[in-house]
């Protein structure tokens, strides 16, 4: 490394990513051609050409590269590898945005059902997954992935490991969600609930994750810094457990390696079982212990003090990994799982209370003696209030499945309140709040275009989700009961189609709810652009100017 | 209907009755370590990690 | 040098947070997994299930393909109301052959565990065609490309073999007759209908979707929705052998 070459050459990862490539592309042409079904011959094409750029794109950067590659440090400071962090942020507001915008429409889907256009590719069962993975893989997974190559080289203080590696990464997992999310609309899916991509692209998606994972531990490998600090903790956690569940839920037989089709190993009750263990974790891990990592760096970083408390974080982070995985058969009480197993998912899922709120306090008390700067930061108001809808949901969740409560709320739109009500508050908002810290640091701007702009979405977006959210609670609650209902005769009370119409003044709302969501997530993608385009630079801190020793 | 001596019998008793005094214990040596006198100096340090600029 | 074992420690420290963590989140999947493999009471002891003919599974392919799991359950719970409006409760025999599994977590519309002989075919047709030409209130997609669309049997037995590869136990009888199968049971005239009800016993044999010809897509998807929840005889169910 320290040695100077004089002439340059190919490092042994570029050309034998650039040969992988190329025989990748050679083999997908193949596939094409020989493809039992029209999405499989289209995958291939896609991969195919997807190949041929991924070569291009390596000798380009070759030519284009002086003969070294890029010192780890410069001027005794850590020469922080920012390309790969800017495209995902990027693509986390297009898929965002992308995935808000089908939610508003399959949810006006089911208050005027004419939107589905009597064309597959348009019905509500081929765009729901869409949004799902849209929402979850595509923005949160982008987000995910963004922030954590950004937290883990700033607190290890030291370059991302790997030259082509993060690239993989990023661009590797982008074309994941193209393949998947176009799958979708042409009808391919495992049904499998946030599963749905079938075998290749959980093949493709498997060599991403692990490139993911080896780059960040890596990276964690050759740190400076004595301690790893927690937020790390949490995205290894994230990224390993997807790793064993995404193995777990998936394992298929194709009925032709040249043809999309596929079969679960798994089938019946046990199917089930592999799938809630896997649906609840992805709930867990992904959509959890990840954004519980950006609550950890974002929210000290942003209210400028120390978390709360290092020592209860060492606790919450333990006793949350431990206890999430065993919460997934609650969303199968009554069903034909045994009894057993329902209610040790049951008094898992209401210890997880606790972990839950320790994570919310540690957080929320970060502020304390810097309360007033909520008045002022639009930015951290957002960050402090997911926070806030991450306590909401984790009270909502543990009560959920109790086995009472769940025998009325499973099946309805109570669920899909809860989700949202962690989806779109916390989730959301801790990503909104990450984003609007990062671009500024990413692009090296002083601040964001406007925090007015920030403060006119915060309202929005929170409007929107309390539409959203009371408006499924009442058409939940109300279903639920109209369902068990009974006349003074002892019939049923309401056929199930009347309880379909009572629900649709309620999904107006949510829709409503929804499109007030997407505006904001507009107002925010134009101020991040400006911040981008107009915004003043920081200036570089005098200790760079220093000469090297 | 029970006491037949399996493989699978032991294991599932000892699983059921076992787990509890077992996570108990785990979750103690946890709460333990992070409270211990001795490691505060070094969590204190920790948590000041995304705070310090370069 | 002193740097370097100190570096040392710190690779095994992440090693060994990595191993933790496999270690805390390996425990709770094993212990409510794997004996859902092992313990017979899993899935109970009933007759009559048996695999998919060849036309209901093209229908059942079908469901998964257009994400009918994602309004409709096939799961009817132990409870007052649910089986009085929807029938026995299901078991888990009922879905042993099911990969995956189409249990489902919402019902927009309503649970179709035992949709199977409810509504007659020609229902079935024109609500897939026009929900709300028979409901007027129902928010379903119209499903009206199912009957211009022709199935193409090319690979069935493909598709049986693989399921047998999993666990479903088709015969080679059974494999090799899939596309004749296929046909016959959309077919009463057909020639082989009595080899193909000694294959699949009581399997309904009809035209599916009132229209002679090739099957098409409505037919398989009814063919499935009419055997939904009738292969399990409810009169000589032991409940209590399976008490569990």
């Amino acid at each position: 490394m320290s040695q100077p070459s004089i002439s340059k050459s190919m490092t042994i990862g570029e050309s034998g990513l650039a040969l992988i490539f190329a025989a990748t592309a050679f083999l997908c042409m193949v596939g094409a051609a020989k493809a039992v079904d029209a999405p499989f011959a289209f995958h291939a094409s896609l991969a195919a050409a997807a190949s041929v750029a991924a070569v291009f794109a390596i000798l380009n950067r070759y030519f284009d590269r002086p003969a070294e590659l890029p010192p780890q440090e410069i001027n005794g400071r850590p020469n922080y590898n920012l390309g790969p962090i800017k495209f995902a942020s990027v693509m986390a507001m297009f898929w965002g945005i992308a995935g808000f915008t089908v939610g508003l429409l399959i949810a006006s889907q089911l208050a005027w059902p004419a939107l589905n256009f009597d064309l597959p590719w348009t019905s509500f069962g081929r765009m729901r997954p869409l949004h799902t993975s849209a929402v979850i893989f595509a923005f949160g997974g982008n987000v995910l992935i963004a922030s954590s190559f950004y937290v883990v080289q700033k607190t290890c203080r030291t370059r991302l490991a790997g030259d082509l590696a993060p690239w993989f990464v990023v661009l590797g997992y982008n074309f994941f969600i193209v393949i998947a999310g176009t799958g979708y609309l042409l009808g391919v899916t495992q049904s499998k609930e946030y599963a749905e991509p079938e075998w290749y692209s959980d093949l493709w998606l498997t060599i991403v994750w692990v490139t993911y994972l080896l780059v960040f531990l890596a990276t964690i490998m050759k740190r400076k810094e004595p301690h790893i600090y927690v937020a790390n903790w949490f995205y290894l956690a994230f990224i390993i457990t997807i790793a064993v569940l995404h193995l777990g839920n998936n394992p298929a037989l194709p009925v032709s390696v040249f043809g999309s089709k596929s079969y679960i190993v798994w089938g019946g009750v046990q199917d089930a079982m592999f799938q809630w263990w896997y649906g609840h974790n992805a709930v867990g891990f992904f959509l959890t212990a990840g954004f519980l990592a950006l609550m950890y760096y974002f929210v000290p970083k942003r209210a400028e003090r120390p978390v709360y408390s290092y020592r209860l974080s060492i606790v919450h982070f333990w006793a949350l990994i431990f206890l999430y995985i065993w919460a997934g058969p609650h969303h199968l009480h009554y069903t034909a799982l045994p009894d057993w197993a329902q209610t040790l998912g049951m008094t898992f899922s209401v210890m997880l209370w606790m972990p839950s709120w320790g994570g919310m306090i540690n957080g929320l008390m970060t502020l304390s003696g810097a309360w007033d700067k909520l008045r002022t930061d639009p930015v951290l108001r957002m960050l402090v209030v997911s926070v806030a809808f991450y306590g909401m949901s984790t009270f909502e969740g543990p009560m959920m499945s109790v086995k009472v409560v769940n025998s009325l709320s499973h099946y309805t739109d109570w669920t899909i309140g809860h989700v949202h009500s962690g989806a779109l508050g916390w989730v959301g908002f801790v990503s909104f709040g990450a984003l609007y810290c990062l671009v500024p640091w990413l692009w090296n701007r002083k601040g964001l275009y406007s925090l007015k702009l920030v403060n006119w979405h915060f309202w929005t977006a929170t409007l929107g989700i309390v539409l959203y959210i009371s408006a499924m609670w009442v058409s939940g609650i109300l279903q639920g009961l109209m369902w068990r209902s009974y006349t003074s005769l002892g019939f049923l009370e309401y056929s199930f189609i009347e309880t379909v119409e009572a629900m649709h003044p309620f999904y107006i709302i949510r829709a409503a709810g929804g499109a007030l969501f997407l505006i904001g997530s507009l107002i925010m993608a134009y101020n991040l652009w400006m911040t981008v385009r107009v915004g003043e630079a920081e200036v570089q801190a005098p200790i760079a100017l220093q000469p090297a020793e | 209907m029970k006491a037949i001596i399996t493989i699978q019998n032991i294991a599932s008793d000892l699983v059921t009755t076992l787990w509890t005094p077992l996570f108990v214990a785990i979750f103690v040596g946890i709460v333990t370590y992070a409270l211990w006198p001795r490691n505060k100096a070094a969590f204190d340090e920790a948590a000041r990690m995304p705070l310090r600029e370069d | 040098m002193s740097f370097w074992t100190r570096h040392q420690v710190f690779e095994k420290n992440s090693i060994i947070l990595i191993v933790g963590i496999l270690v805390v989140i390996a425990i709770g999947g094993l212990v409510e997994i794997t004996p859902l493999f092992y313990l017979k009471s899993t899935i109970e002891a009933v007759d009559g299930v048996r695999p998919y003919t060849p036309l209901e599974l093209m229908g059942r392919n079908i469901y998964v393909r257009e994400g009918c799991y994602l309004c409709h359950s096939q799961m009817i719970r132990p409870l007052r109301d649910e089986v009085e409006r929807y029938g026995h409760f299901s078991l888990a025999a009922e879905s042993m052959y099911d990969h995956p599994f189409q249990w489902g977590s919402k019902r927009t519309g309503p649970d179709l565990a035992r949709v199977g002989g409810k509504y007659s075919d020609d229902w079935h047709v024109r609500h897939l065609t026009d929900p709300r030409s028979i409901v007027p209130q129902s928010v379903m997609p119209a499903y009206s490309f199912l009957a211009k669309t022709e199935l193409d049997p090319a690979m069935i037995a493909d598709n049986m073999r693989t399921l047998r590869d999993v666990g479903v136990p088709y015969t080679d009888e059974q494999i090799v007759n899939a596309v004749a199968d296929l046909k016959t049971q959309d077919d009463p005239d057909g020639a082989d209908a009595d080899a193909f009800a000694k294959r699949y016993p009581k399997a309904a044999v009809r035209n599916f979707d009132g229209n002679g010809g090739a099957p098409t897509e409505m037919d398989a998807l009814i063919a499935y929705l009419q055997m939904l929840g009738t292969l399990v005889d409810f009169k000589l169910y032991n409940e209590k052998a399976n008490l569990r």
